[in-house]
């Protein structure tokens, strides 16, 4: 359920919120890129949730605990507080319903990682103000027509989502386009103007 | 010529020509009708060394009419052993790595006791004499021959259909002495749908004039007719509609017409009647009835009070499950709930959909994704267990 290209800057971000031998959820694990990171590098006690049938039994082949499923509907099913990380990287734009699958992801997690494209942007900003057009961009390469992307929010968006569920931003981070993080002193507008992608460490 | 198969099948049931363990009076084996089966044996085959840890054995477990001949050839129709293309020297299942096990399950008819063994009290086959066997007894049984072996942790249980039944049985009634569980093409019970379907085919055999009660064995005679019938309807439900379309459609069988009569016109009428005809040579009637009676009881959530995640709560084993998309007689659901009642139980579980129109006879064939499943769950669960490759 990675949805975007494979510069996946993020991962490192992610990886670098978990300590050693924590228990993780990773919801929307693709090829596995991630889980695998974390199993080497920090040997968690890794699961994962992915929507293609082709990228789980890719992540099996690769001996990583992986199941079929699908964000919006399976969640459910996770006891509370099961895994001390629930991470969901590129992944929430494309959820029918993102406030139930942060909320799910909250109630799941002691913490949830969540990374997504920043739609505030300067560059889909200025693609949709010029242009006139949806924005086509390296994390968002996708035409309007035949994205899986469904709900796109900005930064700024995101952290009120986190408000109205009660959601602690404990850390967050934004890229640039090159992958680089953006300083922690820079003001809300500007994260929301300057990353090209987000990564926030949340709880409740 | 009848009677000599009869003999045949009786020989391989109580003088197997596979290693055999037998249970004396002082070790009877405890069974969910509430009775005990005493003395008893249980027929197996074995592959590869156990290492001096004890730590690399597999159980495989077999399905509704299979046998212990998992990896060599089948002393009675001379085949392959039938998941030979999985098991063995240099294949996914290592034999020069692993150590596997295979066991006849108890109510078969290879050399486990079971309908057409002799009855110690009688000397004479049980018949319908032996007490209804279930899945549990099986995994029961089953233990008691890894005990023997001094095996605390087998390393993993795998198997599909019948023979997941038991693989998740084992996982729940025995969940540390399973390190790995791979349940494939299979159910945590058994749905009313399919157990109408095995009612077809003990009605079938039953009806066979010459099934005598079950007494045949007594009569020289079997129930050759019901069983083959109740094997080509059972065979059916292994296949899938597009499975069949493709090798068969309309074909008619060595004629250029319709012979406007009940001759095997079609292909598909001659493949099941030879299907049917091939079973009757290799299994027991009445062994045919206590499997799939087996099957049609178990129900693991409800042994745990309607709850089926409450039947692996705290589990630590580590399990994959596989389903195949045109299996319609253990569809990707009934893997799905069991997925979902293992992440409620906070398990370490996988859960692979095979595309693949074979439907559920595809466990059993050469099917790559299958294999890249077993291969990559095998071999982390290896590492995990620290067994070196």
């Amino acid at each position: 359920m990675s949805v975007n290209g494979s510069q996946r800057v993020d991962l490192e971000v992610v990886a670098n919120l978990i300590p050693p031998q924590s228990r993780v959820l990773d919801v929307g694990s693709g090829d596995g890129s991630l889980l695998e990171l974390l199993q080497d590098a920090k040997q968690v006690d890794g699961r994962g949730l992915e929507l293609s049938q082709r990228g789980v039994n890719e992540c099996v082949a690769r001996g990583l605990s992986v199941i079929q499923g699908d964000a919006d509907k399976d969640l459910e099913f996770y006891p509370d507080k099961g895994f001390d990380f629930v991470v969901l990287s590129q992944t929430l734009q494309a959820t029918r319903n993102p406030k139930l699958v942060l909320d799910e992801l909250l109630r799941i997690g002691n913490r949830a990682i969540v990374s997504f494209p920043n739609f505030g942007h300067w560059r889909v900003r200025l693609s949709l103000f010029v242009k006139g057009r949806m924005p086509v961009t390296q994390d968002l390469p996708y035409s309007w027509y035949d994205t899986p992307n469904i709900h796109f929010c900005t930064i700024r968006d995101f952290v009120n989502l986190c408000e109205e569920l009660g959601a602690t931003v404990e850390k967050a981070t934004a890229l640039d386009a090159a992958g680089q993080k953006i300083g922690l002193s820079m003001p809300w507008w500007f994260w929301n103007f300057f990353g090209q992608q987000a990564v926030f460490l949340l709880k409740r | 010529m009848a009677a000599l198969r009869a003999r045949k099948t009786n020989n391989e049931a109580d003088q197997p020509s596979s290693p055999v363990l037998r249970f004396g009076p002082d070790q009877p084996l405890k069974l969910d009708a509430g009775t005990l089966l005493s003395p008893f044996q249980i027929a197996y085959q074995t592959y590869g060394t156990l290492n001096d840890a004890r730590s690399n054995a597999i159980l495989v477990c077999h399905a509704l009419t299979g046998d212990q001949h998992v990896a060599n050839t089948n002393p009675v129709t001379g085949k392959p052993g039938w998941w030979e293309v999985l098991i063995g020297p240099g294949r996914i299942i290592d034999t020069n790595r692993f150590f596997v096990i295979c066991s006849n399950v108890i109510g078969g008819c290879l050399g486990s006791t079971g309908p057409a063994s002799t009855n110690p009290a009688t000397g004479k086959p049980y018949g319908l004499d032996l007490p209804v066997i279930t899945i549990r007894d099986m995994v029961r049984a089953q233990q008691m021959l890894i005990d023997h072996f001094g095996i605390e942790k087998l390393f993993c249980v795998l198997g599909g259909s019948m023979g997941g039944m038991q693989v998740l049985e084992w996982a729940s009634s025995y969940p540390e002495r399973v390190f790995s569980a791979l349940p494939i093409a299979t159910g945590a019970r058994h749905s009313s749908q399919n157990i109408a379907f095995h009612e077809v085919g003990r009605q079938a055999v039953m009806a066979d004039p010459d099934w005598h009660g079950g007494k045949y064995f007594e009569h020289g005679r079997r129930p050759e007719k019901g069983l083959a019938v109740a094997r080509m309807a059972a065979h059916i439900t292994y296949l899938s509609e597009a499975a069949l379309h493709r090798k068969f459609g309309r074909n008619l069988q060595d004629r250029d017409h319709l012979t406007f009569g009940f001759d095997a016109d079609f292909q598909i009428e001659s493949y099941l009647r030879h299907q049917g005809m091939t079973f009757v040579d290799r299994f027991d009637a009445n062994s045919y009835l206590y499997m799939t009676r087996s099957m049609d009881y178990f129900d693991i959530a409800a042994d745990h009070g309607g709850r089926l995640a409450d039947a692996f709560a705290g589990t630590k084993t580590r399990f994959c499950l596989v389903s195949f998309t045109s299996d319609w007689l253990f569809p990707t659901e009934e893997s799905r709930s069991i997925v979902h009642a293992l992440n409620a139980a906070g398990a370490s579980v996988s859960f692979v959909e095979i595309e693949t129109d074979r439907g559920h006879d595809a466990f059993l064939l050469d099917e790559p994704e299958l294999f890249a499943a077993i291969n990559g769950f095998i071999g982390s669960a290896a590492r995990a267990r620290g067994l070196a490759s």
